[in-house]
């Protein structure tokens, strides 16, 4: 599988709001960052959760966010970040 | 004060009696008594090799991390390879990895501050620091170390400058993450069983530093 987005890309996280055994964190759905590594393929945790094989597989990224992005009120630091794993399926150009 | 608690131990009922923790039966527990004796029965596995995976994954703590730590600041050879392959790395230094997950070292500089936590359960790297501690499962933990990590590691007396980034880390997937700490000062020459003595657990969650 190739991977959609490159290293140093900018990527969306979807809004989404699905129901069932999601690894997205609340707090970073709609959120824009830029992709620091390209983790693998790995199942996906969604369908595995539920007994299903996980297939097809999905990419993993790991993805680097600033945190006055995340929260308006940040007290730290501005170079201050998160970085979080994504699946591919959570993200948009 | 160390000798008051020892001392407290020494004597039978010096302390208020403590709840067992085992009085509840609860859905979960039942369910894995279940699963567990009906595995046992039918003959898949037997009671002395739940009672050994138990014991193996116990014996797993931060002496592990610790080692590959140590080796890694002797090393700069195996550094550069433990950063850019984690599980190859620990698994170089001899700390059997599982199939699994994947470990990502992430290294503390004089310019970045690496620390870890999983916002969604506790997923945590036991297979080089074993069984996590309680307040890394909390939910005050969880919630507060993304949002003001700063706060957080000052709590754990833990004060970083301004011009020193903090990157958090939060483990939602299939990485684990190892926090790989400064050497301190002092210790130039040290040898390996030397350094990882001094490698404490927290360290390699990153609340804080050597």
């Amino acid at each position: 599988m190739t991977p959609r987005f490159a290293v140093g890309s900018t990527v969306s996280v979807r809004h989404g709001n699905p129901p069932g055994h999601i690894r997205t964190p609340y707090y970073i759905r709609g959120k824009k960052g830029v992709v620091e590594r390209i983790c693998g393929e790995f199942r996906n945790p969604e369908e595995l959760a539920y007994g299903r094989s996980g297939e097809p597989k999905q990419v993993l990224y790991r993805v680097r966010f600033a945190q006055k992005d995340l929260w308006p009120s940040y007290g730290g630091a501005g170079g201050d970040t998160v970085d979080i794993e994504l699946y591919e399926h959570w993200l948009e150009p | 004060m160390d000798d008051n608690i020892r001392h407290a131990h020494d004597i039978p009922n010096a302390h208020a009696p403590r709840p067992d923790h085992d009085d509840t039966l609860t859905h979960h527990k039942m369910l894995e008594i279940a699963v567990r004796e009906l595995l046992v029965e039918k003959g898949i596995v037997t009671a002395d090799e739940v009672r050994e995976a138990v014991e193996r994954m116990d014996a797993r703590g931060p002496h592990l991390g610790a080692r590959i730590v140590a080796k890694a600041w002797t090393d700069p050879a195996f550094k550069a390879r433990l950063l850019k392959d984690g599980t190859a790395g620990a698994e170089e230094a001899g700390v059997q990895m599982d199939q699994v997950t994947r470990l990502i070292v992430v290294e503390n500089t004089p310019e970045v501050h690496n620390l870890v936590v999983c916002t969604l359960c506790s997923c945590y790297p036991r297979m080089v620091l074993g069984i996590p501690p309680d307040w890394y499962k909390s939910r005050a933990y969880r919630s507060r170390a993304v949002r003001e990590p700063r706060n957080v590691l000052a709590e754990f007396g833990t004060h970083l400058p301004a011009k020193v980034t903090v990157r958090v880390h939060d483990s939602t997937a299939d990485m684990r993450y190892l926090v790989l700490p400064m050497q301190p000062k002092g210790t130039e020459g040290f040898d390996e069983a030397r350094l990882a003595a001094l490698v404490t657990r927290d360290s390699m969650i990153g609340v804080t530093t050597l």
